[in-house]
């Protein structure tokens, strides 16, 4: 084991391009690029590696990137790239197609926020805006989990059971370009991880199918259908893949969820991304105070993991979401899935949203000690409420 | 480079071997029908095979209604502004691979001189090994008939009631600007010059970009029958030059206009309001256009 300190843009290009040198013996590793801040180092990184067999095209847009990833996969190479903010904007189109082709192309993402202003600084709503189109969203924590969810997610996107695209996403500048100690696992490990790429609906002369052409809507809700039902695969085929990266690897890659002292817990605080870390320290500390709190920190987003959620939750009715995005007119996105999740399994809990960090804000112990402390006094649930601002 | 052989031409039936299968629903007196068939004998000769990446346009509707498909190679359909980024990222996977198949673009000129022009360009100047076949229909034809910036002045379109009052933009400078490998306008008014525009084209690596005047009656509110007729009249009276351009810099012209009245053209299309076109305004810019092209091909010529 090799650690060495390293950003999370760094973990995230390195896994994109062992990934991508790990087919060298089937048809490579192609994709497009595109530069923004705060994820431009992960495009320069996989743009400077020396593939055995690949190719890595600096392309005039993020568009276009998606685009040439979405040529190269569909022709049977392993295909990625990376966005942030107004770039995922911009390439959104093709990142419906590349989930409605079914193509195992892995996006990383950095968390931005979406401009104008033009603001550089980390929010997830980048990221949840993508979260109607067929793709599996990893939200990470550390940079560890960054390079491990990475490799992982070409596993679950190559599954023949799933075949979906997958972003994997961490927060700008706190672990975009923050070094912290991290294995960055031998190639060797990484080919035995990632068998060679066969997609089964690569174009082929033996069956010149059009793909993508028109299709009626019975044919299409069966496209529909069928992307749905690989969704409730996920869950399953997650598991398996995290045992096979232990196996290989020799640690875990982390759970769709994860749980901090939930299983007695009346209160629990929801949270995703770098703002987990922060909080589980305060939920730590306020346990050894006696009082009977939990943390879910998620890891996945889409499919949204609600069951696993209140099932590692029996006691609780209090949940505190904190959201670092605002769907306009709604809230946050995370406390509208969880409430949709509670829906006829615990309608009687109190789920409150607390809008914390958007906007790049920093998200104190203090403000999470704010937040508990609402969560507790509470006797119903309200509109959510904006935090780390005095208006 | 050495032109290609002449090749005897057979005569062409639409088979199997056909890139455009029997079934398809296009209107008649389609050009790029007309193109798509000529494409399919260029690479029958040359004993070759393409894969084919075509953004919304008509080329797409082509291929019917899932699951069958009118086409008989691998079609992939890309988003409307995409089709040269999906194309560049098949194309480097075949080379990856050492594979011969060409990679063939097929696209309208909504999808070329409009929404596709930054792809387009993009992929011209990092030079992809791609095949970019416009076919210009001057319109966008699938949505009903809507001005295009290839649309020429004076037409009428559903956005242009009043017939088109800007210039149709000159792509093939455009692109040669980018200093391709090749450039050239095809007419299926003339075969011979069509086919073997094709298989100099199979024949060089690099972005290679063919322009085809591809005659719309469903759009150019003509007679399906006068398809061809009309397409040799652009050719004839110089409103359809047809040139190819190496490397971007040398030139050759390869059919003459014959002096040829373009106000023929313009009568036999209902989409050209009678009060729209100046006659004389056309014959002067005319002038001007292919006497600007003929010192090109004068000055810096393709050679022998």
């Amino acid at each position: 084991m090799t650690l060495e300190l390293v950003t999370g843009n760094h973990a995230a290009g390195y896994a994109l391009a062992a990934a991508g040198e790990a087919n060298r013996f089937a048809r490579g590793a192609a994709c497009g690029i595109y530069p923004i801040t705060p994820q431009t180092e992960i495009v320069e990184y996989v743009a400077k590696f020396p593939f055995s067999k690949g190719r890595i095209i600096a392309v005039e847009s993020e568009h276009s990137a998606m685009g040439v990833s979405i040529g190269a996969s569909m022709a049977g190479a392993r295909a990625f790239t990376a966005s942030s903010s107004n770039g995922l904007a911009y390439m959104t189109e093709n990142i419906m197609v590349a989930g409605l082709y079914r193509l195992p192309i892995v996006l990383a993402a950095v968390n931005r926020t979406l401009g104008p202003p033009w603001n550089i600084w980390a929010d997830q709503g980048d990221t949840l805006y993508l979260r109607d189109f067929a793709s599996i969203q990893l939200y990470c924590e550390t940079n560890q989990e960054v390079l491990d969810s990475t490799l992982l997610a070409f596993r679950l996107a190559e599954d023949r059971r799933i075949l979906l695209p997958v972003m994997v996403i961490m927060d700008a500048f706190i672990l975009s370009h923050t070094q912290t100690e991290t294995d960055l696992p031998e190639q060797a490990l990484v080919d035995d991880f990632l068998p060679p790429l066969l997609l089964p609906h690569q174009l082929n002369f033996d069956h010149p199918a059009t793909i993508g052409g028109l299709t009626w809507p019975r044919e299409t809700l069966s496209q529909r259908i069928e992307i749905d039902e690989a969704f409730e695969r996920v869950p399953a085929a997650y598991e398996e893949h995290r045992a096979e990266f232990r196996r290989i690897f020799g640690r875990d890659v982390g759970g769709m969820i994860s749980m901090e002292d939930t299983e007695d817990a009346e209160a629990v605080l929801v949270a995703s991304g770098t703002i987990a870390s922060t909080a589980r320290q305060v939920v730590r500390q306020r346990r050894r105070r006696g009082e009977r709190i939990g943390l879910v920190k998620m890891k996945m987003f889409r499919p949204f993991p609600g069951e696993a959620l209140l099932d590692a939750c029996p006691k609780a009715g209090k949940f505190g979401v904190l959201d670092r995005d605002y769907a306009a007119g709604l809230g946050g996105v995370w406390w509208h899935d969880l409430r949709s999740a509670m829906q006829g399994r615990r309608d009687g809990a109190i789920v409150q949203g607390y809008l914390t960090g958007g906007c790049g804000g920093d998200v104190t112990p203090d403000m999470i000690d704010e937040v508990i402390d609402d969560l507790l006094n509470r006797r119903s649930a309200g509109k959510p409420v904006w935090k780390g601002i005095d208006r | 480079m050495t032109a290609p052989a002449q090749v005897e031409n057979p005569p062409l039936t639409c088979s199997e071997e056909c890139l455009m299968r029997p079934g398809n629903t296009n209107c008649g007196g389609c050009g790029m029908s007309v193109g798509l068939t000529f494409l399919s004998r260029a690479l029958r000769e040359a004993g070759q095979r393409c894969q084919l990446v075509i953004p919304a346009c008509c080329g797409i509707v082509t291929a019917g209604g899932y699951p069958t498909t009118g086409y008989s190679v691998p079609v992939l359909a890309s988003t409307f502004a995409s089709a040269a980024a999906f194309a560049a990222g098949v194309a480097a996977v075949r080379d990856l691979n050492s594979e011969s198949h060409h990679v063939i673009c097929w696209a309208g000129d909504g999808g070329t001189y409009d929404i596709g022009m930054a792809t387009i360009s993009a992929a011209a100047e990092r030079n992809e090994n791609i095949l970019y076949i416009c076919y210009d229909n001057e319109i966008y034809g699938n949505t009903g008939g809507q001005r295009s910036s290839a649309t020429p002045p004076g037409a009428r379109t559903t956005t242009t009631p009043a017939g088109k009052r800007e210039g149709k933009k000159d792509i093939m400078a455009i692109m040669a600007a980018h200093r391709i490998p090749y450039a050239a306008t095809l007419s299926i008014a003339h075969p011979d010059d069509f086919l073997r525009k094709i298989r100099t084209a199979l024949l060089l690596r690099g972005f290679r970009f063919l322009l085809i005047h591809s005659p719309c009656p469903t759009g150019w509110k003509s007679e399906p029958g006068e398809s061809i007729e009309l397409v040799r009249l652009a050719v004839r009276s110089g409103l359809f030059a047809v040139y190819e351009v190496f490397d971007g810099v040398r030139y050759r012209i390869n059919i003459k206009p014959t002096g040829a009245d373009p106000g023929e053209y313009y009568r036999r299309q209902n989409r050209f309001p009678a009060d729209s076109i100046n006659l004389d305004d056309v014959r002067s810019s005319l002038k001007a256009s292919n006497d600007r092209l003929a010192k090109l091909a004068e000055v810096f010529p393709a050679g022998g």
